[in-house]
Formats: structure tokens, sequence, C-alpha cells
């Protein structure tokens, strides 16, 4: 039977991948006038519903701005919010354009699943979260041997979890369970001393508990976790568009061009690098080249800000999240955000 | 031993008197129904404590303290949590409710666009109140608009693009919205296909009785979550490229089938509960099988079920928070994911949003109860000879 299905879910990726393959989703995405944008079915900063009902986030903001480079309008989206399992589907079947939800790139969904990532616009990793009133002294994972540890089962943290712990000779005693809620609560209830989970989620849980200042995330980080907006296999004009989309946001914020300045920067500015990147350098065809309109970056900062901008506003300083921009500042500034030139 | 030699009998009547503190008034009720045995008093001691330990802490929790209106998470955390509140403050944080409220009933249904829910809210009232009740004029008529009438205004009208009215992707719609649109598709569908079912089950016809009979099981044994699962994670990979059926149509199509399937299993009790002099009586009155049926046999067996069909009724209004597994957002679906708004973020904030989702559950799941009750009442003429 498990043979079967997975006969059956083989014939039909492939299926998916050959019949869509070809279509040029730039010309869909055109013609329909919105984008299709798979995200999170809620997560802290990353997407989530307002008051009004609208979707906001760091991924959705990547979601805003791909349509507004190729719609020049940041609302023209249409979310999907999309489980862990169903964002492949929805992405493989063509319900969506675009999967933003914080996905981490690996080599078999590259491979096997048939995407491709668009670049990293999250550098996140599992780390812990202690109780410092209870655990005092505590500075450092390594220093977690005998713990008990509250942990999501099922996931690739639980595996991690394991190794880490193995890889240091250290004792753990894991206590697992299958919602996340129910962690939070055997956590607040001290259950366990340790918390973990990818980092920029043990700053959302931080916000739910009731002396959220006696819990301090340690500095470890154990595993890899690059999280990234996937698209399918086949299309390199939409994975370039997308690709860029990023690294243009990166750029902006190098150069410093924001959502308030970038009319001004781009009548105004002398610097070639600025002029080109917002489409104003005589005979530039860079914009034309992926198919967009010369001033795309233009539009894409106008609607939602360069990437220091989006993650201060989701995640950063100005939200409640709070969370230090850490391996995910620019490559001047300490961190490895990094883009390719755009020229 | 000495002999009585005086006897006594009273002449007149005694004076009725009042009965003994104890067997009246408000300690014979506490005696008889709260202290009449060691155990009654055990447990009434362990009530009261429960009582007390309980509900001041509930009331001050969910009233006194709570809190009713604000911007933001800072009104329901306290200062150490990042909000105003003092040290060791408790209490509900209704003000997420409140500011999330039009969410939690429309989903991500347009702004403008939202008078079209209120309008068919307000026609789907209209209607429903009068077929409630049994003394209401128009009977046929009312049903016939109801039954009809009301899907067809709603569809065009909670969907729009026609008659100028903008496109509302059901993706936008959310909340009580999708509750009661798919509990109501649900019920008006698998009621008629439930007696349809049940007909064809207990019918002599063998590949009638026999199709009836593999649905039934066939649906009824695979579990709603697996269907959905199915219908989201499986089915898109086996269509056409592009080729998607709107979420919201692939809950409705599952959670009627699946109605239906156990509303057929509790008509076919009811059927078998019918004497066989009945069935018996109407084919020797010359009457068809529709005939007898429609007017003897189906009024006394639905009559007779009527506490399993509302028992599927509110089963299947709750299911339909099980369409969460295909990415859509019921009401409790949608107050879950609103926990995620770091804005509102607190501890206070998820036990608010789930009893508010709860009671209104309650709401609508005790209503269908307490009508049932009152049918029952009202059509049980047949079993007092």
């Amino acid at each position: 039977m498990k043979n079967l299905v997975k006969l059956l879910v083989g014939a039909g990726v492939l299926a998916a991948a050959s019949s869509v393959a070809s279509a040029a989703t730039l010309d869909d995405v055109k013609s329909r006038g919105t984008l299709r944008c798979g995200v999170n079915t809620g997560l802290a900063g990353f997407a989530s519903p307002n008051n009004q009902g609208q979707w906001t986030g760091f991924d959705v903001d990547l979601c805003r701005a791909v349509a507004a480079a190729v719609l020049g309008d940041p609302d023209k989206v249409n979310y999907t919010p999309t489980n862990a399992t169903e964002r492949f589907t929805a992405l493989q079947s063509g319900e969506i354009d675009l999967l933003a939800r914080n996905t981490t790139w690996t080599l078999s969904r590259d491979t096997k699943l048939g995407f491709n990532f668009a670049g990293v616009n999250y550098y996140d990793g599992q780390g812990f979260m202690i109780n410092a009133k209870n655990l005092e002294g505590i500075t450092s994972a390594l220093q977690l041997s005998g713990a008990s540890v509250c942990v999501q089962g099922g996931t690739t943290t639980e595996l991690n979890l394991a190794d880490y712990f193995r890889a240091n000779n250290m004792e753990y005693n894991p206590v697992v369970f299958q919602a996340l809620e129910e962690v939070n609560a055997a956590y607040e209830s001290g259950r366990c001393d340790v918390y973990t989970t990818d980092q920029s989620g043990l700053y959302s849980i931080r916000l739910q508990l009731a002396a959220p200042d006696d819990h301090v995330v340690l500095p470890e980080i154990i595993s890899k976790e690059p999280l990234g907006p996937a698209v399918r296999q086949g299309d390199d004009q939409w994975l370039d568009i997308v690709k860029w989309t990023l690294n243009a946001m990166i750029i902006a914020e190098e150069l410093g061009i924001t959502q308030a300045n970038v009319e001004e920067m781009a009548n105004t500015s002398t610097n070639p690098e600025v002029r080109r990147i917002l489409g104003k350098e005589e005979g530039s065809t860079l914009g034309a080249d992926l198919g967009l309109p010369n001033d795309w970056v233009v539009n894409i900062i106008k609607g939602v800000g360069n990437y220091g901008e989006v993650f201060e506003r989701n995640i950063g300083s100005g939200s409640p999240l709070k969370i230090a921009r850490g391996l995910n500042a620019l490559w001047s500034k300490g961190g490895i955000m990094y883009a390719p030139p755009i020229r | 031993m000495q002999e009585h030699d005086m006897t006594f009998v009273r002449a007149e009547m005694i004076n009725a008197q009042t009965a003994p503190v104890s067997e009246r008034g408000v300690l014979r009720w506490l005696r008889t129904n709260l202290l009449s045995t060691p155990l009654d008093i055990v447990l009434t001691v362990i009530g009261v404590l429960l009582v007390i330990a309980f509900v001041p802490p509930l009331l001050n929790w969910a009233f006194i303290d709570a809190q009713w209106t604000g911007p933001d998470r800072s009104v329901c955390a306290t200062i150490a949590q990042g909000g105003v509140q003092p040290e060791g403050w408790s209490g509900a944080c209704w003000a997420f409710v409140n500011s999330k409220f039009e969410q939690f009933m429309y989903g991500r249904y347009s702004f403008d666009e939202r008078w079209r829910v209120n309008l068919v809210a307000a026609i789907f009232v209209l209607l429903f109140i009068p077929l409630l009740m049994p003394n209401a004029p128009y009977k046929a008529l009312n049903a016939v608009l109801f039954f009809f009438g009301v899907p067809v205004i709603a569809f065009f009208l909670l969907v729009g693009g026609y008659f100028g009215l903008p496109y509302v992707p059901t993706q936008q719609w959310g909340g009580l919205l999708v509750t009661l649109v798919i509990s109501f598709v649900g019920i008006a569908v698998s009621l008629p296909m439930g007696i349809v079912l049940a007909l064809g089950r207990r019918s002599k016809m063998p590949i009638v009785k026999m199709v009836c009979v593999v649905f039934i099981e066939i649906v009824r044994g695979v579990p709603l979550v697996t269907v959905l699962f199915m219908a989201s994670v499986m089915l898109p990979l086996f269509l056409p490229a592009g080729m998607t059926f709107d979420r919201l149509l692939r809950a409705l199509v599952g959670v009627a089938l699946f109605a239906s399937a156990y509303m057929a299993e509790v008509i076919r009790g009811g059927l078998q509960a019918i004497p066989k002099g009945q069935y018996e009586g109407a084919d020797s009155l010359g009457l068809g099988y529709w005939q007898k049926m429609i007017l003897i046999v189906l009024p006394q067996a639905l009559k007779l079920v009527i506490p399993g069909i509302v028992n599927t009724f509110i089963g299947l209004f709750k299911d339909t928070s099980l369409v969460y597994i295909i990415g859509m957002f019921d009401l409790l679906g949608i107050v879950r994911q609103n926990f995620s708004d770091a804005t509102w973020a607190s501890p206070q904030t998820p036990m608010s949003g789930l009893i508010f989702a709860g009671f209104v559950f309650w709401i609508f799941c005790f209503g269908m109860s307490r009508y049932s009750i009152y049918m029952e009442r009202r059509l049980d003429t047949g079993h007092s000879r």
C-alpha cells in the first residue's frame, strides 16, 4: 500500500512537473493580473493576519515585492495559506506561482521535489531557550548536559537535537509533543528545562510566556536553516525574476535606498550604481532583460522597502519580536547577506 | 401489670399543623437534595468547595480583570511581559477578540463587499425563523424559498462576479461565514440524500441496494480528515496543470457526502423501528411505494430519530473545523491563526480566543439542541394511547 501511494505520488509529481515546466509563469501572472503566493498558515512575523485581516510579515513582503516588480502594484497578490505538507503540492501543481513560506533550502528539495530556490531571505538555525531564573549561570548550550528538552515531534528539530547532544557527549531527556501549543504549555509549566526550535520561533514563543524577561535564548545555533523563496523548476525566467527581486532589496539596503527616499534618489542621484539599479542610466536594459519594466526596483522599494526595512518592520526592532539582525545583517556589517551586483 | 382503664377517643378533628421545620421549605430541600446521606454530605461539601475555589477566580478572570478594548498586546500583558498591567495581573484579553471580531466573522472577505454577507445573513434569518415556527403561514412557499431560493441568492451575492458585483474568491472567505456556509450546505444536502440512501439500502432492488450499501460503508469507513487531505495534497497532482478545484467546493463536497452517509444510517434506524403492520397497512390501502413512504412511513420514522438527526447536525457543525487541513479557516481556524499575530501575542491571548470560539460554537449547538427538544415534544402524539 505504502509503495502504491509512493508510486502514485511519484507519477503525479512527474506528470505535474512535465506539464508545468514549459509554462511561462511571467506571462500567466501578467495576464491574470495577480501573483499567487503560497505563505504560512500563520507564523508570527513571517506571515500572519493583522487587525484588518490583511496578510503581513517578512515572507508576505517578499510576495508583495515580486508583485510590485512584475505588476507594479504590491497589493496584487492572492495569498494561499499552506501547511507544511501542502506547500510542495501547491507549488508542483501550479496552484501557486511562488512559495514564500519559511522553507529550508536543501538538496533533496532542489532535486527530488523539482523546485528551484531563488536565494535565502532569512538565515535561521535551531537554538535553545532556557529559564534563566531556574538555571542560573548557564550561558551556553554546552552546559546543558542532563537537561530535559521540550521539542516538537516529527520535525528535523528533533533529529538535530539528538545529533547535537550525541556529538558533544551529553545526556538529555527529550519531552516530545506533537503540537506547538503543547510544547509551549509544557515549557511554561516547567516540565522541561530547555525549549528548542528555530531561533526565529523562540523569539515569538517568548512573547507568549508569562515572564519573558526570565527566559534567554542561548547563543548556539546547532543547525543551518536557510529559508528562501522557491519556484518550480523549468522556468528560468521566473526564477531570475524572484532571485533578482530579493537581490535588489538587499542591494538597495547597501546603497541606502529606502521606501522614503527612492523617488528622490531616482531623480537626483548621481551615483552611477544607484542610477543603474533604479533604471535611470541611458540605454540600460537591465529590467527589460528580465522581462520587467525598467523601473522595477523603484516599484519594489516603493512598495515594500529595502531588505533592512522589511526585516525591522516585521521581525526586527520595529516589531514585538525584536529579533536581532545577526547572520542576516549585510556582509559589510557582520552578517552574511550578500547579493551579486546588478549590472 | 396494670391495665389501662381509661380509653381516649378524640371527638373532633385536630387542626392541621404546619410540617416540622425540617420537613418544609429550604431546609427540606437542602436535606433531601444535598444532605440526605453521609455520602451526599461529603459530595456536597466537596462541591461547595470546588465552586468557591473556581467560580470567583473565573468571574474575576473573565469579567472583572478582563481587558475589553485596546490597540495591541500591551493591554493584555504585565509590565514584565512588555505591557502596562501590574505584576501578577491575569485577565481575559477580550481586546484581542474585539479588534479581530470582524475577521472572526468574515475572514478576509473584502471590506467593501461585506454588506453582501450581511444581506445574505438577513435574508437567511428572515426566511429561517418563520420556517421554524410551526404556526407561521405559507409553510410550503417559505420552504421552497428557503431551500431553493436562498442557496441561489447566497451563491450570487457571496461569490459575485455577476450583475456588477466584484468577484470575491473563496480563499478570502473565512471565520463564521465559512463555518455557516459549510454546515448549511452539509445539513441541507445530507437530510434528503440520507433519506434516499436509507430507503435505497432497504430496497428490494439488488443494484440500488448494493450501490447504497457500498457508498455508505466506504464513506463511513474513511476518516473525513483523510479525504480532505487527499483532496488537497494528492488530487492537484493528478489534474492537468493549472486546473484546480475551488477549496471551498472540495470541503463542501466532502462534508456533504460524509454527513449523508451518517444521516442514512440514522434514518435507517428509524425505518426499522416502524412496525411491519404500518407497511402492510399502507400496501393494503393500495398505496404505491413513494406514497407509502412519504405518507405513512417516513413521517413516523423521522419523528422517532429526531435526536439522532440533530446529533448528526451538531457533529457536522463542529466538524467544519477540519477544513483547516485544506487551508481554509473556519471560526476556530481563523482564531488560532490570529494567535500568530505578533502584535497580539501574550500569555492571555490564546485562552481568550479559544473561549470566544467555544462560546460561539456552543450558542449554535445549544440552539439546535433546544429546538429539537421542542419539536420532539410537539410531535410526540403517537404513543399516548
